[in-house]
């Protein structure tokens, strides 16, 4: 007798075997739930807290304090430096980042220049403001600089040693991109190595490059260690404000005023964040 | 062979010009790219350079374009010794085997860009642009990006471009090998069609003979740095110079045989000598599959030139089939209607057409395709 098969219309194809059906957003949940916990509920309770008074009442009077003339001296002072520090990291950075790139893709120098810029990168804090105290401060053994506790100059000169090799690290990747058919085209069009610069190399790297320097501001934006180490006094920039209105040993701790600037911060690193992840976007589309 | 003619921005035509290399080399390290080349290529002729990886054909064009430095020979253009001029002065077009598109700049800016550097007027090299676009088809796809245009059209930009500048020579460094077969072959035939249009001297390299064979005036096939064979495609084809030209170019079937005066006997067959002046003695015949038909045997008889099929691989118009001969195995390339009736299994009885063949200077084989 035959054996006829059959099958159902929309029915689908038997499978060998039984398999659990696991979403695909599963993997995701590790990741989110990290996200979740240190990233966007601190981010929500400062929020919250910057548009509450003491007594746990909504008000949104206390964000006007960002429009305060001694507040906006705390982020100009933290604007100056960010942009200071992170120009020169990103200039320095891109220079020996295409040194780097410039030799064998697989030698020794690039691997140790890469190693030492990882560890180098995350060599800020108490040490490396201790360490060019000793080098370069009022008494150092290399030089009495005079200007060494000038703000910004000084402490961004310190800022300077984390992100040259920071900069190093997230530029060499788009420099890597550019391919050495585009120079050998360009030359072989009638370009000089000027004309492939301004009008092939330059425009390429552009996007990676004023996005590199924008992580660069972020990350010196959010430097606190480095520079209360450099000067625990005074105040020049927004975190180490935000620290003393936390922990006044004068009973002047205010936590609300602390809430607010880290609001103005957030509100400062989200504008970074984006301009930097949509230049990221047309850099890799260009550099892949 | 082509006009050597080229048109100019004005639309006047000129002759295109000649390339001349006299004992080019080149090394890397101890590896020797180049040996001591002597290529000369006719005003307005195109000329296919096609070997394995590493025989120098690339390296040859680069020195051309003066992308690197010989170490020793002379290049002239028209003429002119360019041996030491750089790469931006020395007039030519190159299109890159794949990726070469400026990826900031649409279509247009990129034909656009060598006229550019030239510091043509706005308009002018627009104008100039969209003709170019125009002659490869793609006018319409003007203001796309490469990310936004398929390898085809990406190559075909790439055409536009080195040609926007009427360059004096164009050089071509494997342009279809990333593309895949269908537009390859399409590409190809444009390529042909725009050269001679143009009539620019032209050095085309490529690792596929399909292509070589297809494309060119002469075909210099290339082996350790030197070449092998210069010689229109049908002659490297049929006349091939060495029994690596043969071997390369084309499958060939090696068949131990005896040289005798002109004629070299294979399995009792006495088949004319490319070169007549052959030692006498031993030797490895190459006889290509076309040469070989075959033919049903339903006798039982056997003889060096009786044998069983035992393989046959459908290549479309056409298939080749194996055959077992006992002491070798020998291919056959037969019409595919011809091969259908030769299943695996057939008892079948071979002729080798008497064309001209070389005789391997090696130790002679049994057989290999």
């Amino acid at each position: 007798m035959a054996v006829v098969a059959t099958t159902e219309p929309g029915a689908r194809p038997a499978r060998a075997g039984r398999r659990a059906s696991i979403p695909g957003w599963v993997g995701t949940v590790p990741f989110l739930a990290y996200v979740g916990v240190f990233l966007l509920l601190p981010t929500g309770i400062v929020i919250v807290d910057a548009l509450k008074n003491p007594s746990g009442a909504w008000q949104f009077s206390s964000v006007t304090e960002l429009g305060n003339p001694l507040v906006r001296t705390y982020f100009i002072g933290s604007l100056k430096l960010c942009l200071i520090s992170s120009v020169i990291g990103a200039v320095f950075g891109a220079i020996l980042a295409y040194a780097v790139a410039s030799g064998n893709p697989d030698g020794v120098v690039r691997r140790l220049y890469l190693a030492a810029s990882g560890v180098l990168a995350q060599f800020g804090g108490i040490t490396l403001a201790f360490a060019f105290l000793t080098l370069l401060g009022p008494v150092g053994l290399l030089a009495h600089a005079s200007w060494f506790y000038d703000f910004p100059w000084g402490i961004a000169l310190i800022y300077a040693y984390f992100e040259i090799p920071l900069m190093v690290l997230v530029f060499m990747p788009a420099i890597d991109g550019l391919k050495v058919q585009w120079r050998e085209a360009s030359e072989n069009l009638g370009a000089s190595a000027w004309q492939y610069w301004r009008h092939v190399g330059g425009p390429l790297l552009a996007p990676a490059f004023i996005g590199s320097t924008l992580l660069l501001f972020a990350n010196a934006l959010s430097a606190f260690a480095t520079i209360e180490a450099w000067e625990s006094q005074i105040a020049y920039i927004v975190p180490q404000q935000i620290s003393i209105s936390l922990s006044s040993e004068v009973g002047l701790s205010n936590i609300n005023y602390a809430d607010v600037l880290a609001l103005g911060m957030m509100v400062m690193v989200a504008i970074i964040m984006t301009g930097y992840a949509l230049l990221q976007r047309r850099a890799s589309r260009w550099l892949r | 062979m082509t006009s050597p003619m080229t048109r100019t921005q004005d639309g006047t035509a000129r002759a295109g010009v000649e390339v001349r290399m006299d004992g080019l080399s080149r090394h890397y390290g101890p590896v020797v790219a180049l040996d001591k080349l002597d290529l000369t290529v006719q005003a307005g002729e195109l000329i296919a350079l096609l070997g394995p990886s590493g025989c120098g054909k690339t390296t040859t064009l680069r020195l051309v374009a003066g992308l690197e430095d010989a170490d020793a020979g002379r290049i002239t253009v028209g003429g002119k010794d360019i041996t030491h001029l750089s790469a931006s002065k020395r007039d030519m077009g190159m299109v890159f085997q794949a990726y070469s598109l400026f990826p900031h700049m649409t279509a247009r800016q990129n034909v656009a860009f060598g006229l550019r550097l030239r510091r043509i007027a706005a308009a002018t090299r627009d104008k100039r642009a969209i003709e170019m676009l125009e002659l490869v088809g793609l006018s319409t796809q003007a203001d796309r990006y490469p990310h936004q245009l398929s390898g085809g059209q990406q190559q075909r930009v790439a055409l536009a471009r080195a040609l926007a500048i009427e360059p004096q020579v164009l050089l071509l460094d494997e342009p279809l090998s990333a593309l895949d077969a269908k537009v390859r072959a399409q590409l190809r035939d444009e390529i042909r069609r725009i050269q001679l249009e143009v009539g620019t001297t032209t050095l085309f390299v490529t690792h596929d003979q399909e292509e070589a064979l297809a494309i060119a005036d002469r075909v210099g096939v290339m082996k350790d740095g030197r070449l092998e064979q210069l010689a229109p495609p049908t002659d490297v084809y049929s006349r091939p110079a060495t029994s690596f030209v043969a071997e390369f170019v084309g499958l060939t079937n090696r068949l131990a045989g005896t040289v005798s005066g002109q004629t070299v006997t294979v399995r009792g067959r006495d088949l004319p000598l490319v070169d007549p002046s052959t030692p006498a003695g031993p030797a490895t015949a190459l006889v290509r599959p076309e040469a070989v038909t075959l033919a049903s045997d339903s006798t039982g008889d056997s003889g060096p030139l009786v044998g069983t099929v035992i393989a046959v691989t459908f290549l479309g118009a056409t298939s080749r089939v194996t055959v077992d001969l006992g002491d070798t195995t020998i291919l056959a390339q037969l019409t595919t209607a011809d091969a259908a009736e030769l299943p695996a299994g057939s008892r079948v009885a071979l002729t080798i057409r008497p064309d001209p063949v070389l005789v391997s200077a090696d130790s002679p084989a049994l057989s290999e395709a």
